[in-house]
């Protein structure tokens, strides 16, 4: 027997045989750049969540917990990978009070079926992720990808009130409540976001929700250069117009995102200059606020000679706000090769952007620059191979823009980037001071280092 | 309290930032809270590398640390429950950067929050949290408690306006979290840090979002006969996805004593007020007041009424704001509460209230952020009868029993301090104080930073260190 058989063997024996594949072909399936864990764990429960890491700790073993898998790549491979836990059998809505605005969801939740359940009450969760029609609850938020909707309703910092989880001992804890106001006790929920799974088995999250607008729309304005197109910007900014979103796209990011927008209205897509730079803007409201917002930015864009401006109608401005929040999914596949960056910078202002395509121009290397709303900036360099050629290019190109973002008093991470790479580069980039602090954290929640140990800031 | 160590703090900040006698230290022994207990020694740091340096003779010589900004905490965190050494913030109250820009301010733990707003209101932005305190409680004390406000239903409290801090550890190590921006790789220890009542580390430098005022802004006023109508209102409010940025309750009883002493023009003779502000685009303000107004009418309100200019918004939240002091005219002193409940439970709440009230034979007013569920219920006592005080006790605590079992929680802004510590097994179990205290341990492993806070003394987190004779005795005795 092997060693793989022996422990789907003991877990078996502790979960039953129905909760435990270790079939070679759907452990691929789990495999995070390369590494392909021993055995895949379905629970069915938090109690059963919290068996699995009680086994693990007494066998010394590392456990990786995802949901639809969409996003495994985020983060570095981890140092152990001996199960994978797969949370989609918690997906029961444990509480929703739509008079409280107030919901307490399983982790294995799908958004989508989440937001189609809410949506019957006219409410929604403000989490505009990538990988929408797939992604699970929990794993949007441990993956801490960005909203798109992050301008107006913030991050999941600003709406997730509690969590129930499965902490490094093995035991259920929980942190926060539900209600929408609440200082009792330490925070630790909040530290679950964005952890990528380091800290604990999430096992329920309990969030605020928000009401549907009654309409919204968009806008796009094309510019002849970045200095355009950031002057536009600043004078969204500085008007105070109550924005969704707010995104600039670079000439490549205009092509790329025609290309996608193309499969499905060729005519909307031929609409869309890959010449030029644009800037997209949607806003939400009642039927009063929507035209209202739409008119002062058709100015705005006059009085910055804007080459060209259009208002989007509610379903243009989904389609297109669709496909810009999949950009993070589609970009990484858009080439044989692709690092894709993000990059927190206190304001993006355009020379910060232009030194961003100077590393691509030096390195001969095609660049696509997306800056989002809130001061994040996502820019994707395409290569055609994984050569070494290309390789040596990538890794010196990310630390220039490493070096680039800590000199703007920001911090950029690898978003995305062939497994090749992560071996030259950390994708979290240079470590901070404050890493110590964050061990002590991780310590303290998983004191043996069973939760995908590796994958985090700093090889936490 | 060694006397080396008094002469080692004269040395290290010159004897004007160094309290040691009786009569100097009796006006740190309290804060807004009921509760009460002396430091041996009060220090006012005027850098971070004094603090640091506070930390580490407080280290050398193993006595307490409390970290205070200006004392309107409710919830006894300010207080030295463990005696030791108290570090006030005040003299550390300079504003360091405003990045308008950027929509930034960094800022020393003892400047007035309002102060803040003050600073930046000429370039159209405030700093949103707005505690009732605002004129007077400092950002540091704000971050220890995760204070609130009436603005934080839309708003938020001041964690969501936190993105950076400087902290320095019990072993005098200086630190640094979070950035300008407020997104950087990691876990966020700001989250963490923030509202973490000065049990973890002390707060030397804040960085914080500022908000850009509204286009438009309108104040409603509205009337009702009946208690069960008032909540029923903002029940349906919250039911109807309409977000005012503040949404205020105030009975009847409590309202005749504010009117006693601001003459803002409420009625005496209502039952309960609701005060609701709507802010945004002028279009949105617009529907969204009329959408209110239909509400406060379905459920018979008398009366509503709209402030007619900024003089008139500004007397309303006068007398909003000023309902403690109000209060204070009324009984030697009050105790003020603070529970949260699902905002849809506010009626059957309301009425509890009231019932406990009369068990105990009290009268409770009422003045609280209905749209977020948080009350403030206000008992009316006096502290020199013993039995009276046991009693405010007693019937706080059934209330606050009562919002857990409605699915509440024990604190929605004022911290869980020294009042509410031993309330805190209602809502967490053993594991959940198990992984507190293991996070507590990594930063303050000693329990010298503000011990007796937070955990129930049974569940550890420096039991030993707290005196035995600063336990329940009324501040106001």
């Amino acid at each position: 027997m092997t060693a793989t058989a022996n422990l789907a063997t003991r877990l078996e024996s502790v979960l039953g045989a129905h909760r435990v594949v270790a079939a070679e072909p759907e452990l691929r399936e789990y495999a995070i750049d390369g590494m392909v864990p021993g055995a895949i764990v379905r629970p069915a429960s938090a109690q059963e969540a919290a068996e699995v890491a009680r086994f693990a700790i007494t066998e010394k073993l590392a456990i990786v917990a995802s949901g639809s898998r969409s996003k495994l790549d985020l983060g570095m491979p981890p140092a152990r990978y001996d199960l994978a836990l797969d949370m989609t059998g918690l997906h029961e809505i444990a509480h929703f009070d739509p008079g409280d605005l107030t919901l307490s969801v399983d982790a294995g939740m799908p958004l989508r079926q989440l937001a189609r359940m809410l949506a019957e009450k006219g409410q929604f969760l403000p989490l505009a992720v990538p990988c929408c029609e797939t992604s699970t609850v929990a794993g949007a938020l441990a993956s801490g990808i960005d909203s798109t909707l992050r301008k107006q309703y913030g991050t999941p910092r600003d709406f997730l009130i509690g969590a129930e989880f499965v902490d490094g001992k093995g035991a259920l804890c929980k942190s926060g409540g539900r209600v929408v106001k609440n200082v009792t006790g330490y925070d630790l929920h909040k530290l679950l976001i964005g952890s990528l799974g380091t800290l604990a088995l999430i096992t329920r999250l309990n969030f605020r929700t928000f009401t549907l607008p009654q309409a919204h729309g968009g806008q796009v304005a094309c510019f002849s250069n970045l200095e355009g197109a950031s002057a536009y910007r600043d004078a969204i900014e500085k008007s105070g117009l109550p924005l969704a979103n707010l995104e600039t796209l670079s000439p490549e990011m205009v092509a790329q995102t025609a290309a996608v927008l193309r499969e499905t209205s060729a005519e909307f897509a031929g609409r869309l200059d890959p010449a030029k730079w644009c800037v997209y803007a949607s806003f939400e409201g009642n039927e009063a606020v929507v035209p209202r917002i739409a008119r002062d930015l058709q100015k705005l864009a006059n009085e910055a000679a804007a080459a060209g401006s259009e208002i989007l109608d509610a379903a243009s401005d989904a389609h297109l706000g669709g496909i810009l929040r999949e950009a993070f999914d589609w970009l990484r596949w858009a080439s044989p090769a692709v690092a894709l960056f993000r990059i927190a910078l206190p304001q993006s202002n355009p020379g910060d952007l232009a030194n961003l395509l100077r590393v691509a121009q030096d390195s001969s290397l095609r660049a696509a620059l997306l800056v989002r709303a809130a001061g994040i900036v996502h820019f994707t360099l395409f290569v055609e191979s994984e050569n070494e050629s290309a390789l040596h290019a990538l890794e010196n190109a990310a630390a220039r823009v490493f070096s680039l973002a800590g000199a703007g008093h920001g911090h950029a991470t690898l978003l995305h980037a062939p497994s090749k790479l992560k071996s030259r580069v950390n994708v979290w980039g240079p470590n901070r001071a404050d890493l110590g602090m964050m061990r002590h954290v991780k310590h303290s929640f998983d004191p043996r280092n069973i939760f995908a140990p590796g994958r985090f800031v700093g090889g936490i | 309290m060694p006397a080396s160590l008094l002469r080692e703090l004269n040395s290290l900040l010159g004897p004007s930032n160094v309290l040691h006698k009786i009569e100097d230290l009796v006006l740190y022994e309290y804060d807004g809270s009921v509760e009460k207990a002396r430091p041996d020694l009060v220090v006012f740091p005027h850098t971070t590398e004094d603090v640091s340096r506070i930390l580490k003779l407080a280290t050398k010589y193993n006595v307490p640390i409390v970290g205070r900004g200006s004392g309107t905490g409710l919830s006894g965190g300010a207080l030295a429950r463990g005696g030791g050494t108290m570090i006030v913030f005040a003299r550390m109250n300079r504003i360091l950067e405003l990045d308008l820009e950027n929509a930034r301010a960094v800022v020393q733990p003892g400047v007035v929050n309002l102060d803040i707003t003050r600073a930046v209101e000429h370039a159209g932005l405030y700093f949103a949290p707005d505690p009732s305190s605002q004129k007077s409680c400092t950002i540091g004390g704000n971050v220890a408690e995760n204070a609130g406000g009436p603005h934080t239903l839309a708003y938020g409290v001041t964690v969501n306006h936190v993105t950076a801090l400087e902290l320095v550890l019990p072993d005098g190590e200086i630190v640094r979290v979070g950035s300008k921006h407020g997104d950087t790789p990691g876990y966020d220890l700001c989250g963490l840090f923030v509202g973490s009542e000065g049990t973890l580390a002390l707060v030397t430098e804040i960085t914080v979002k500022l908000t850009r005022k509204a286009e438009a802004v309108k104040t409603l006023l509205a009337i009702f006969d009946a208690v069960d109508d008032a909540s029923n209102t903002v029940a349906e409010i919250t039911a109807r996805g309409i977000t005012p940025a503040a949404c205020e309750m105030v009975d009847g009883w409590t309202l005749c004593a504010i009117e006693d002493y601001i003459h803002a023009g409420f009625p005496r003779d209502s039952a309960a007020i609701l005060l609701v502000e709507v802010e945004g685009l002028r279009e949105a303000v617009e529907a969204q007041a009329a959408a209110v107004e239909d509400v406060c009418r379905t459920h018979h309100a008398r009366e509503v009424r709209i402030a007619r200019d900024d003089r008139e918004r500004d007397l309303l939240w006068k007398g909003r704001k000023n309902a403690f002091g109000a209060l204070g005219r009324l009984a030697p002193s009050n105790y003020v509460l603070d529970g949260v409940i699902p905002r849809s439970k506010l009626p059957q709440a309301l009425q509890q209230i009231q019932s406990i009230g009369k068990k105990y034979g009290f009268s409770i007013g009422n003045i609280f952020h209905a749209g977020d569920g948080n009350l403030h219920p206000i008992v009316l006592y006096d502290p020199r009868d013993p039995q009276q005080f046991e009693n405010a006790i007693a019937a706080s605590r059934e209330i606050i029993r009562y919002c857990v079992e409605l699915g509440g929680a024990l604190t929605g802004e004022h911290g869980v301090g020294m009042e509410k510590n031993e309330l805190m097994p209602l809502l967490f179990s053993d594991a959940d104080f198990d992984l507190m205290r293991r996070v507590h341990d990594a930063f303050n492993p000693d329990s010298s930073l503000n011990p007796g806070k937070i955990f129930p003394l049974s569940k550890g987190c420096g039991e030993i260190r707290v005196r035995k004779q600063a336990e329940t005795l009324p501040a106001h005795v």
